[in-house]
């Protein structure tokens, strides 16, 4: 069993190393003693017995080393002791240890937080088995998935394609088990949404496709397992309990697995309804209604052996049977495919694209720092070089050498990448448990897992051989003879290396990302500031959906006109108006189709213009400050039995009449054939967000076109702690049951923003990191050159420098680099800045303030660097330093 | 002391060793002499290359070592043949035999 053997021995020589050398010293000593008796038994004189007896063993030391040499696992044995020296060495200069540490814990730890950012949202977005068969369909021609339910049952029934096809809606419903009711996020699911997932209970049991038996027939739910840990505090008697859903009772039936979150990666729903039972969470049956997108997102598991390109010609000869079948509803129907998780390409694309240019930025930081770290080695390689040369001197091999500096090279990675992960893990966590948004139960589900750990690791190795095989030719250069004799020899080169390469490159890089924070920071401040069409200061939202709390028909109305009575007596309070759903607030307003008077052919492609709706009181434009730029506003007299007026915007005026002049007075008709009137015209606003071109909008009277979603737009300049309650209170009284939401316009309108300040935010980040790097990389070449020359500048002193002609020739390199990389990078990053204006409200570089401060900050910068090694060379005393050589 | 003394060839010390230790267990040295004896003082075997050898073939299991003591009451390490051994030594020494042989044929072809 040789291996055995083998096995054994390497152990052996591991664990018993200090047994084993003694054992080695002694038989090594036994044998020159039996070497000189030898001799001596062959008449030498005693002192000629020891010489001859040497000279034949020939350096009991080396013998030794060569025996350990030969032996198995030395190695490994070698490693360790490398690590020792490594460590032994580092600890004497604690100053670059710490140096290298913190910058490759940053960039590492920068590079693990994004690419655990990436692996959740774009990788792994659902934790769903055979997550990589699973498509979204969205429309080919814009990027939406919204789907008519009739349309969804015509892909179910009719592809060959997918292995089941679900459909699920998210929806807000208020739900009453018996203790304080509250407004909860829902899924409306398909009955095979569970099957077609693979998702099995955790406790009770999931819908399936038998349950479905017509509108309203399947009064289940199933709640997340968050909500049953936190709603119903883990009790399994809540399955089985009977709930009030919008009044309707529900039974609760099951709680789905701890893992599952619905397929949306970013949106936690409290539970799932069956779909057929959308008429009792939304008010208004929509199953029947062919004209109507509103299932949010259709996906399934495409079947085996069927390629994405199959499946999208399938879907699409579907999509043509529909247009041919109903030219009405469905006049343009082609379809896409998209990856689950990020709502098809709308929010995929934009992510994906951050995600990756953030990846790349963070990559580049890496690469920075590793050449950074590569010029601190260099310069420390080259202090040592008496060291090397001595150990070259006494026979070590450039090999050992140089795994010697590789060891303290990869020594230094592993331990900075073990903190910048730590540091990672620390952010990841926090960043999953935070919810952005208090309203929706929006978050960023980036829990790390081994893939994380295994790319940090992956990360921390390779910069470690990067940036240790900087010095490697400076080694292999190394002539021990001449170092040993003359001392470190400074050559002051004159032509541009590859470390100056590398620094230029790197402020140029710094410059980019301090450049587009502060685009990106400007943009949001201009948006903060910016026009919106309304004015958000001192403005207050109350919202409520009036469906959920039992009303109906003409008490909407009734109801919302009460509110807006008893809002108006709260003392401090100007003005009340309310619309069905606040612009950059709500995200629930979807577009109408608008045609011309003479239009006679209703279908889609005939509109004239796909406009936002909303639904208003009389009083919301003056409540909200929307200016009216012509005609009058919404009256109450515009009621039921009155003829169908709107206001209308600029754009809409534009697209629709020409000209705002133009339009009023004018008809104009909708999808369903009615006849409208512009009776106003008022200014263009924000809708959707803060970075679309302006959109044409209408606003009808809340009394022709009801609503029971409810906006109080309330304008006050009172305290608002003083305000909310006042106004929680007022309303209540008129039905203590109304679910209520009441915040500042401002603070909802995050949503809008958060894009820009997330934007803002990791680029001030990154930025903040590149000055870091920056600061090292100038540091080290400044304190490098001023040491390598300072005899040069000693003498130049002596024979009367001055001051300034001094520090020229110190640093006059630093500075060098510092300007070209510096206009470089704002050159870029004024290039860079069109990426961002997509995300940030007019993001603009050409803007005095932030090219300003982008010279002041990278000049800044140089000071700070260059601080110390000027300082130095300015204290030089020719004197002592003549002296001294 | 041999005048003629040559290095020995590569690849040949294990079984050189291994055939010297054939005799019974003994020391470093004496597996040392015993190879300038058995090859007639034509090859010497310096520590330098001797011990690395002995060490590494107890780690292939084919000699064995223990302490033991010297004709002059020395404490000596002595090595000793094992099966192992003297199985990798036939080996050993077919292969020697075919390549002597081939050797031989191809400097005595003309």
């Amino acid at each position: 069993m040789p291996l055995l053997v083998k096995t054994r021995s390497f152990l052996r020589n591991l664990l018993f190393f200090g047994r084993r050398d003694s054992d080695l010293d002694q038989e090594i000593r036994s044998h020159l003693e039996m070497l000189i008796e030898e001799n001596l038994r062959a008449g030498m004189p005693p002192k000629e017995a020891q010489r001859a007896a040497r000279i034949e063993l020939g350096g009991s030391e080396q013998v030794k080393e060569q025996v350990r040499e030969a032996r198995l696992g030395n190695w490994l044995r070698s490693v360790v002791s490398d690590c020792h020296f490594g460590i032994r060495q580092l600890r004497k200069n604690p100053g670059f240890a710490a140096v290298a540490i913190v910058t490759l814990a940053m960039a590492v730890g920068a590079n693990a937080v994004v690419f655990g950012v990436l692996n959740a949202l774009i990788l792994h977005p659902l934790h769903l088995p055979d997550a990589e068969t699973l498509y979204e369909i969205q429309h080919g021609n814009e990027d939406s998935l919204y789907q008519s339910y009739p349309d969804y049952l015509d892909l179910r029934d009719r592809n060959h394609s997918f292995d089941g096809l679900a459909a699920c809606n998210g929806a807000e419903a208020n739900l009453d088990s018996g203790e304080n009711p509250y407004r909860a996020w829902l899924y409306e699911v398909s009955g095979n949404y569970f099957d077609v997932l693979g998702v099995q209970p955790y406790l009770g049991r999931v819908f399936h496709t038998s349950d479905e038996h017509g509108a309203n027939s399947a009064p289940y739910i199933v709640l997340s397992y968050a909500s049953w840990h936190t709603r119903f505090q883990d009790d399994r008697g809540a399955v089985g309990r009977t709930v009030q859903l919008n009044k309707h009772a529900f039974t609760i039936v099951g709680v789905a697995p701890p893992e599952f979150h619905g397929t949306l990666a970013f949106f936690n729903p409290d539970f799932f309804v069956p779909i057929v039972n959308q008429e009792q969470v939304d008010g208004e049956n929509l199953l029947d209604t062919r004209g109507k997108r509103w299932v949010f997102v259709t996906l399934g598991h495409l079947r085996a052996g069927v390629t994405q390109a199959q499946a999208t010609s399938d879907l699409n000869s579907i999509g043509s049977y529909l247009e041919k079948t109903y030219p009405k509803d469905d006049d343009q129907r082609s379809f896409t495919l998209a990856r689950p998780g990020l709502y098809g390409d709308y929010l995929g694309k934009p992510v994906r694209a951050f995600m990756t240019a953030l990846m790349l930025l963070a990559g580049l930081i890496l690469l920075a720092a590793c050449a950074n770290l590569g010029s601190l080695f260099a310069a420390r390689a080259a202090d040592r070089s008496r060291e090397v040369a001595l150990r070259l001197a006494l026979g070590a091999t450039r090999a050992r050498v140089m795994r010697q500096l590789f060891t303290e090279a990869v020594l230094l990675s592993l331990m900075g990448g073990a903190v910048g992960l730590l540091g990672s893990l620390v952010l990841l966590r926090g960043l999953s448990v935070w919810q952005p948004f208090s309203k929706f139960p929006i978050h960023l589900p980036v829990n790390p897992d081994t893939n994380v750990y295994a790319v940090a690791l992956l990360l921390a190795l390779t910069s470690g051989f990067l940036f240790g095989a900087v010095p490697v030719r400076q080694v292999l250069r190394t002539d021990p003879y001449e170092i040993v004799k003359s001392g470190t020899v400074g050559k002051v080169g004159r032509k541009i290396t590859v470390r100056d390469v590398l620094l230029g490159m790197q402020i140029a890089l710094c410059a980019v990302l301090v450049t587009s924070s502060m685009v990106a920071v400007r943009g949001l401040e201009r948006s903060l500031r910016g026009n919106f069409g309304f004015e958000p200061l001192n403005l207050t939202l109350a919202d409520t959906d009036l469906h959920m709390a039992g009303y109906n028909g003409d008490d909407v109305a009734e109801m919302q006109r009460r509110m807006i009575d008893v809002t108006e007596t709260i003392p401090g309070v100007t003005s009340v108006g309310l619309i069905s759903a606040m612009p950059l607030v709500s995200r629930g307003y979807t577009g109408s189709l608008i045609f011309t008077d003479e239009t006679p052919d209703l279908r889609p492609s005939n509109a004239a213009a796909d406009a936002f709706l909303f639904s208003v009181s009389p009083g919301y434009f003056q409540a909200v400050g929307t200016a009216l730029l012509m005609g009058r506003t919404i009256t109450w007299h515009d009621d039921k039995n009155a003829p169908r007026v709107a206001m209308i915007n600029q754009e809409f005026a534009r697209k629709t009449f020409g000209s705002p002049t133009k339009a009023m007075g004018r008809y104009f008709k909708q999808r369903d054939g009615t006849r409208i009137q512009v009776v106003g015209i008022v200014e263009d606003g924000k809708y959707n967000n803060l970075t679309e071109d302006p959109q044409p909008a209408m606003f009808v009277s809340i009394l022709q076109t009801p609503s029971s979603q409810t906006y109080l737009a309330i304008r006050s300049e009172r305290d608002l702690a003083q305000l909310v309650p006042a106004i929680r209170s007022t309303v209540q009284q008129l039905d203590p049951g109304l679910p209520l939401y009441i915040e500042p316009c401002r603070k909802q309108m995050n949503t809008v923003l958060f894009p820009s300040r997330m934007a803002a935010m990791s680029l001030g980040v990154l930025g903040g990191m590149g000055a870091m790097l920056s600061i090292t990389g100038i540091f080290g070449i400044a304190a490098y050159s001023v040491t390598k020359r300072l005899r040069e500048l000693g003498i130049r002193m002596a024979l009367g420098a001055q001051r300034k002609e001094v520090l020229v020739a110190a640093l006059g390199r630093a500075i060098k680099l510092l300007a070209f990389g510096s206009a470089t990078g704002l050159l870029l990053g004024i290039l860079a800045s069109r990426v961002l204006s997509s995300i940030v409200y007019q993001a603009t570089p050409r803007d005095p303030l932030v090219l300003a401060g982008v010279v002041l900050a990278m000049a800044l910068l140089g000071m700070l660097a260059t601080w110390i090694p000027a300082r130095r060379a300015l204290s030089i005393d020719p004197a002592i330093l003549l002296r001294e050589e | 002391m041999k005048t003629e003394q040559t290095a020995i060839l590569q690849g040949t010390l294990d079984m050189l060793i291994l055939r010297s230790l054939l005799a019974g267990e003994m020391h470093g040295l004496g597996v040392s002499r015993r190879i300038e004896q058995l090859t007639g003082g034509t090859f010497s075997v310096k520590p330098g290359s001797l011990f690395p050898a002995l060490h590494r073939m107890e780690e292939e299991g084919w000699i064995s070592a223990f302490w033991g003591d010297s004709e002059n009451n020395r404490r000596a390490k002595y090595y000793r043949l094992t099966k192992a051994g003297r199985k990798q030594l036939e080996v050993e020494t077919q292969k020697w035999g075919r390549i002597s042989w081939a050797i031989a044929r191809a400097l005595e072809a003309s």
